[in-house]
C-alpha cells in the first residue's frame, strides 16, 4: 500500500499523460498497409463516377453529345448541366458566399472544369465513356492575370449581376469579387508620408497546392429503403459537408451520415465542397447504387483546391534607429473562376490582418482585393491557419527589404521591433488580440544557437572569396521569426456558413475502467488517436492506452467544425479537457461516497482521489469508474459520462524562430541546405515526438513551396505543372537534416495551454528558405526576387546581377 | 490516368514476338520495364492496341565482357548495370551514368533496351551510348542488323529502328582513358536540365581522343564532334574547356520548358559539360 502511494513518478508515466513522447498508435495500421481510406471501400454493385473536363480554360459549350460514350460496355449515365437543373444541384454554394458550377453551365471558366460525369460499373469503363462524350467548345479571350482582369472587358461570370454587391460589399469591375479593409487608412498614409525612412516592395506569392498524397474522393450510398443517405469521404469538416448536402440536396440532416475514414493528409485540400461529392451523390440517388469517385492525381493538381496567388505590395515606414511606425499592404487576390476560399465568413483574405506580424507596429492598413480570372477555384490555407502563410512571407519580407534600406542586421532589426513580453495580451493594429509570447528569448536563444554572429563572419569571408574569384558559392543566411493566429475560433467572429467554429469531445468511462472519447475533429495524419487520449489520461487520471478516441462519424460524434487551421488541440483539445473536467467532478462525488467523506474533503492526485491530508485512503480512477456503474449512489445518476462543446474565447498564437543557412551554386542556380534550425514555441507540449513530426512535415512543405512548387498557367490558361514530374514534391532526397528546438509559452485561456503546432513550421519555413536565397545575393545588390527559387529563377537572380561573365 | 483497353501478350520466344509485330504493324509495341510506355498509355499520350510483354522471352538479360566491347543485353535493368561489379570496372561510366537515372524503384524496372530504344530525348543512355560509340543491335523478320547509336536518333520518339524490329543487345567498344557523367535535375526522378557524357584519353602530349555527347538539350541525344575534336591535342586548359564548351552550344538546340529558358539551359550546358571534362580529365 505505502509504495502505491510513493511510487507517483511511476503513476504519472503509467498515464502516458502530457509530456509523453508517446509512440503513435495509428502507425501500427498505416505501417502495415491496414489503414481503410476511401478507395478501400467496396461495396456490393458499387459503380464508379468521373468527369469529362475541359481542355480549354475559357469556352462556351455549344453541345455536349453523350450519345457514344453511353455505347460504351458498362457505361450506365451520363450526367451534365441539364440533367441537375431540374434538381436545383448544377450549380452549388461555395464556402466564401458565392456559387459554383457543379457541371459546366453554358461554358467553363477553367481548365479542367468538370463538364459532364460518366457513371460506369467500374472505372476503367468510365475512363473509356469520358473519351467518347463529344463537347463542342467555342474559345473565349482567356485570362490568367488578375490586374489585367480588372481592366478587361470580358466578363467571366456573366451569371453574376455586374452592379450587384458580393457576399462581401461592392464589387468595382465585374471581374472583382471584394475589397476587404483591416485598420486605419488615412493615419498610416499619414505616418508614412512623414516617415524617416520608408521600404517598399512589391511581391508575388505564387500559386501552389497542397498536394496530399491521398487525393479527394468519396462513395456516397443512397438506400432508398429507408431513405438514408450514407457519405463516405476524404472530409477534413464531415458535420460540415452533412450540413451543407443537407441544404442543398433538401435530405433531412438525420437521414444523412458522412464519415471520414482514415485520410492520407489534407492539409486544406480536403476542406472545401468539390463538384464530385455532389455528382457522387446524384447518381447514387438516380442509380440507387453506391457510387465512388476518386481524383487522379492530375485532376487533385488541377481543379480541386489551390493556394496561394497573392500579389502583395507593402509600405514599411521607420526611424532612423529603426523603429517600426507604420505598415500598409495591398493585396490583389487572384481567387480563380469562382470564389471557393476556405475562410470563416467574415473573413474573405482569412487572417491576412495578421500581417504585422510580431513586431510591435502602431498604425497598419491592410486592403485585400479579390478578383476572378480562368483558373481553378479554391484559395485554402495549405498548412497554415487562413491566409497565414501569406501574412508572414509578407511581413518577413518586408523586414528584410527594411534591414537593407537601414543598412542594419536584419536579426537586430527585429530585435528592437519585437511586441515586448510585458505587452502581452498584445492589441495589434489591425485588431487581433495575441494571447501571449516570448519572442526575444526565443530569438537569442536561436540566434546563439547557430553562432549567428560566426555566421555572418562566414558570410563576409566567402563574399570576399567569391569577389577574389577563388569560389563560385555564395552562402545565404535566412531568418524568419513568425506568430501564427490559429485555432479558430472564437463564434463570436469565426462561422463557416454561419456554422460557429466550436468544437467538441464526448466522453464514455466503460464499467472497467477504459474510455472512448469522441470529437468533431478528424485526424489526417496529425495523431489526433495518440494526443487526445494523452490530454484526456492527464485529466481523469486513466491511461491513454485505455482510452480509444474516435473521429470522422456523424452519427456518433459530436458536432464539430473539423480539422484545419491547427484548430484541433486549441478548441477540440480544450473540449476534451473541459470534458474531462466534468467526468473529474463527478468521479470526485463518487470518491467521497465510496471513502464517506464530504466531497471537498476528497482531492485528485493523477490517477486517483485521496482523501485530504490521508494518501492511504483512497479510490482510483478504476475503482470510481466501476462503482459508477454498480453502486446505487444517493443523489448521483448511475454512469460515468460527459460531453464538453467548447467556444475558446480567443484564438491561440504559436511563434517560433527559424535559421536556415545555404550555399548557392551562382552558375547553375542549384542550392544546397546546410542547416535548418528551428524553434517552436506552441505552449504546453502535449507528445514532444509528434511535435518533432509534424515540424519535419510542415518545414518539408516549405521547402517545397520555397523552392520549386507552383501550380504554373501558360497565357492559354493550360496548367504548366499538372504532373509530379513537375509539380515539385520533395522526397528524403531533397530534404536537408532539421535541427528542432523550443520554448514554451502556454496560452493563458487554453485549459491546458496549448497553442497548436502542426502547421508553424510551414508559415515559418517559407519565408526562412527563401530569405536564405534572397540574402545570399545581398552583398550584390538583391533587395527582392520572386519565389518559387527553382534553379532558373536563381540563376536568373544571378545573372542579372551580373554574377555571370 | 487510366490507359485505353489493349490486348496483352506474353510470347515465349523472340520469333513469337517478330510474329505479333509483323502482324499488327505500328498498332504493337514491346514491353520492357514499362516505365516510360506505361505512363505514357496512362496519360493516352500513346494508344498501343497490341502490347507484347517481353519478360519470357529469354537470353535477353546478360551483360558479357569481352576482350574489345561489352555486350548488354537489351532486357538488363538499370539496377543490374548499378550493381555488376565487373562492368564497373571496365565501363565506369555507365554505373556512374544509370545512378542518376531516376530512382531505385524506376531502375528496378527499367531497362537499357527500353531506354535507348525509346527515343525519348530526356532519356539518359542515349547519349551516353552515343559518347561510348555503342552498337544497337536490332532483330526482325529479315534477321539482325546493327545501326550504330550516333545514327540511330532521328527525332523526338523517332529512331533507326523499324516498327517489325526488336532492340536485342548494345555492344560497346571497352571504354579508355577517364570519364564522367554529370547531370543537373531539379529533383529525383527528373530528367536532365543537362547533362553531359564525356569520356577522354590521355597521352605525353596531352589529350590524345576526347568524345562528348548531351543529353536533354535538342529533340535527339547530341554527340558533339567538335566539342571533343577541340579538346584532342590540348591540355584540356581554360581555353580548350571554352573551346570545347562552344562547340558543344553550337550543336545543341533546347527549348524552354518548366527547367527553364533556352538561355539558362545552354548556360547550364556549357557549366555541365565544362564539370564533366574536368572530372573524367581527372581520372584520365
Ligand atoms: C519517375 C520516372 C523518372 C524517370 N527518370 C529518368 C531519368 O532521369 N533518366 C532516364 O533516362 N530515364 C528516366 N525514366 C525512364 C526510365 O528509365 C524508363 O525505364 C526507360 O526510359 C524505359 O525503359 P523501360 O524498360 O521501362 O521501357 P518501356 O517503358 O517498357 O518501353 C519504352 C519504349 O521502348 C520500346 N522498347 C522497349 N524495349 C524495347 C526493345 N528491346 N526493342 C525495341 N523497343 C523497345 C517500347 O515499345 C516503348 O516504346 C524515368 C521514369 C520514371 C517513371
Amino acid at each position: 500500500m505505502k509504495d502505491e502511494i510513493d511510487n507517483r513518478d511511476e503513476r504519472v508515466a503509467n498515464l502516458k499523460g502530457l509530456g509523453c513522447s508517446r509512440k503513435r498508435v495509428e502507425d501500427a495500421r498505416f505501417t502495415q498497409g491496414k489503414g481503410n481510406y476511401v478507395d478501400d471501400i467496396k461495396l456490393d454493385g458499387m459503380l464508379f463516377g468521373d468527369f469529362v473536363r475541359s481542355p480549354y480554360a475559357h469556352a462556351r459549350i455549344k453541345s455536349i453529345d453523350t450519345a457514344a460514350a453511353m455505347e460504351v460496355p458498362g457505361v450506365l449515365a451520363v450526367l451534365t448541366a441539364a440533367d441537375l437543373e431540374p434538381l436545383g444541384l448544377h450549380w452549388m454554394p461555395t464556402l466564401a458566399g458565392d456559387k459554383q458550377m457543379v457541371l459546366a453551365d453554358g461554358k467553363v471558366l477553367f481548365q479542367g472544369q468538370e463538364v459532364a460525369f460518366v457513371v460506369a460499373e467500374d472505372r476503367f469503363a468510365a475512363a473509356d465513356g469520358i473519351e467518347l462524350v463529344e463537347v463542342e467548345y467555342e474559345e473565349l479571350p482567356v485570362i490568367v492575370d488578375p490586374f489585367e482582369s480588372l481592366k478587361s472587358d470580358v466578363v467571366l461570370r456573366e451569371d453574376l449581376d455586374p452592379k450587384a454587391p458580393g457576399a462581401h460589399g461592392p464589387r468595382k469591375h465585374p471581374n472583382h469579387i471584394f475589397t476587404w479593409e483591416a485598420g486605419d487608412k488615412a493615419p498610416t498614409e499619414e505616418v508614412i508620408a512623414n516617415a524617416e525612412v520608408v521600404a517598399t516592395e512589391s511581391m508575388y506569392y505564387h500559386r501552389t497546392h497542397p498536394c496530399p498524397l491521398e487525393t479527394c474522393g468519396c462513395v456516397a450510398s443512397m438506400d432508398k429503403v429507408n431513405g438514408k443517405l450514407t457519405l463516405w469521404g476524404t472530409f477534413q469538416a464531415p458535420h460540415a459537408i452533412r450540413t451543407v448536402v443537407s441544404l442543398i440536396s433538401g435530405i433531412e440532416e438525420h437521414n444523412i451520415r458522412v464519415i471520414s475514414p482514415d485520410i492520407g493528409g489534407g492539409f486544406g485540400n480536403k476542406v472545401g465542397a468539390y463538384p464530385g461529392y455532389v455528382c457522387s451523390v446524384v447518381a447514387s440517388i438516380v442509380t440507387g447504387k453506391p457510387v465512388k469517385w476518386i481524383e487522379d492525381r492530375m485532376d487533385n493538381l488541377m481543379t480541386t483546391a489551390f493556394a496561394r496567388d497573392y500579389h502583395m505590395t507593402g509600405k514599411i515606414s521607420a526611424t532612423k534607429e529603426g523603429k517600426i511606425t507604420a505598415l500598409h499592404c495591398h493585396v490583389t487576390a487572384d481567387h480563380g473562376g469562382f470564389d471557393a476560399c476556405a475562410d470563416p465568413t467574415k473573413f474573405p483574405a482569412g487572417f491576412m490582418n495578421i500581417c504585422t506580424g510580431s513586431y510591435d507596429i502602431p498604425t497598419a492598413y491592410l486592403e485585400v482585393d479579390g478578383v476572378y480570372t480562368n483558373k481553378a477555384p479554391g484559395g485554402v490555407s495549405y498548412r497554415c491557419s487562413f491566409r497565414v502563410t501569406e501574412a508572414v512571407y509578407f511581413i518577413e519580407r518586408m523586414i528584410e527589404v527594411l534591414a537593407i534600406e537601414l543598412n542594419m542586421d536584419a536579426a537586430e532589426l527585429r530585435r528592437i521591433n519585437f511586441i515586448k513580453k510585458e505587452q502581452f495580451p498584445y492589441k495589434a493594429a489591425l485588431g487581433w488580440e495575441y494571447d501571449s509570447g516570448d519572442y526575444h528569448t526565443a530569438w537569442d536563444k536561436a540566434l546563439k544557437a547557430v553562432d549567428y554572429d560566426g555566421l555572418r563572419a562566414e558570410q563576409a569571408q566567402r563574399v570576399a572569396d567569391f569577389k577574389a574569384g577563388k569560389t563560385r558559392k555564395l552562402m545565404g543566411i535566412g531568418l524568419s521569426f513568425f506568430t501564427e493566429i490559429v485555432g479558430a475560433g472564437p463564434v463570436k467572429n469565426c462561422d463557416i456558413l454561419g456554422l460557429g467554429m466550436f468544437d467538441s469531445c464526448e466522453i464514455r468511462i466503460h464499467p472497467t475502467g477504459s474510455a472512448i472519447a469522441r470529437l468533431g475533429t478528424i485526424s489526417q495524419g496529425q495523431g489526433h488517436a495518440t494526443t487526445f487520449a494523452q490530454i484526456l489520461a492527464s485529466e481523469i487520471g486513466l491511461p491513454a492506452d485505455s482510452i480509444t478516441i474516435e473521429e470522422g462519424d456523424t452519427d456518433t460524434a459530436p458536432y464539430g467544425l473539423g480539422t484545419y487551421g491547427s484548430r484541433s488541440t486549441p478548441v477540440a483539445g480544450a473540449a476534451t479537457a473541459m470534458a474531462g473536467r466534468k467526468i473529474r467532478a463527478k468521479a470526485q462525488m463518487i470518491a467521497a461516497y465510496l471513502l464517506e467523506v464530504h466531497d471537498n474533503d476528497v482531492e485528485f492526485d493523477v490517477d486517483r482521489f485521496v482523501v485530504k491530508g490521508a494518501p492511504e485512503r483512497f479510490k482510483t480512477m478504476k475503482e470510481i469508474a466501476f462503482a459508477a456503474y454498480n453502486q446505487a449512489i444517493p443523489g448521483l445518476e448511475p454512469g460515468l459520462e460527459a460531453v464538453s462543446y467548447y467556444d475558446p474565447p480567443n484564438m491561440t498564437y504559436p511563434f517560433g524562430a527559424y535559421v536556415c543557412v545555404m550555399d548557392i551554386d551562382v552558375d547553375t542556380g542549384v542550392p544546397d541546405i546546410r542547416r535548418f534550425y528551428a524553434l517552436d514555441d506552441c505552449g504546453t507540449r502535449i507528445n514532444p515526438m509528434i511535435i518533432e513530426g509534424q515540424i519535419h512535415g510542415g518545414l518539408t512543405e516549405a521547402l517545397a513551396v520555397a523552392l520549386g512548387q507552383e501550380i504554373a498557367y501558360d497565357d492559354m490558361g493550360n496548367v504548366k505543372t499538372g504532373t509530379l514530374m513537375d509539380f515539385f514534391l520533395p522526397t528524403a532526397w531533397e530534404v536537408p537534416n532539421y535541427e528542432t528546438d523550443f520554448t514554451v509559452t502556454p496560452s493563458p485561456h487554453h485549459p491546458i495551454g496549448a497553442k497548436g503546432v502542426g502547421e508553424s513550421p510551414h508559415v515559418g519555413g517559407v519565408p526562412c528558405f527563401s530569405n536564405a536565397v534572397q540574402d545570399a545575393f545581398r552583398p550584390f545588390g538583391n533587395r527582392h526576387t520572386n519565389m518559387p527559387h527553382d534553379h532558373w529563377r536563381i540563376w536568373r537572380t544571378a545573372n542579372e546581377l551580373g554574377l555571370h561573365d | 490516368m487510366i490507359p485505353a483497353s489493349f490486348e496483352y501478350y506474353r510470347p515465349k520466344d523472340m520469333a513469337g514476338v517478330i510474329a505479333i509485330l509483323q502482324e499488327h504493324g505500328d498498332e504493337a509495341r514491346v514491353l520492357a520495364g514499362g516505365h516510360s510506355l506505361i505512363p505514357m498509355m496512362k496519360l493516352r499520350m500513346a494508344e498501343v492496341p497490341h502490347l507484347i510483354d517481353m519478360q519470357d522471352v529469354g537470353g535477353l538479360s546478360d551483360i558479357e565482357i569481352g576482350p574489345d566491347r561489352v555486350r548488354i543485353g537489351a532486357m538488363v535493368t538499370q539496377s543490374d548495370l548499378i550493381d555488376d561489379a565487373a562492368l564497373a570496372k571496365v565501363a565506369p561510366i555507365l554505373r556512374e551514368a544509370a545512378l542518376q537515372i531516376a530512382d531505385p524503384q524506376v531502375r528496378y524496372m527499367g531497362t537499357v533496351g527500353g531506354n535507348v530504344a525509346n527515343g525519348d530525348p530526356g532519356n539518359d543512355m542515349p547519349g551516353l551510348m552515343q559518347c561510348l560509340d555503342a552498337t544497337f543491335v536490332l532483330i526482325g523478320p529479315d534477321g539482325e542488323r546493327a545501326v550504330a547509336a550516333r545514327d540511330f536518333y532521328e527525332a523526338a520518339y523517332m529512331t533507326a529502328r523499324e516498327d517489325e524490329e526488336v532492340l536485342t543487345a548494345v555492344t560497346i567498344p571497352l571504354p579508355k582513358g577517364g570519364y564522367a557523367y554529370e547531370k543537373q535535375k531539379r529533383k529525383i526522378g527528373d530528367y536532365a536540365t543537362a547533362a553531359a557524357a564525356v569520356q577522354i584519353s590521355k597521352d605525353q602530349n596531352g589529350c590524345s581522343a576526347a568524345s562528348i555527347a548531351m543529353t536533354n538539350l535538342s529533340d535527339t541525344p547530341i554527340f558533339s564532334e567538335a566539342a571533343g575534336a577541340a579538346l584532342v591535342g590540348t591540355s584540356v586548359d581554360d581555353a580548350a574547356l571554352k573551346a570545347a564548351v562552344a562547340a558543344m552550344l553550337n550543336d545543341i538546340d533546347p527549348t524552354e520548358d518548366n527547367r527553364g529558358p533556352i538561355a539558362f539551359k545552354k548556360y547550364v550546358a556549357g557549366v555541365i559539360l565544362r564539370r564533366a571534362i574536368e572530372r573524367a580529365w581527372s581520372r584520365a
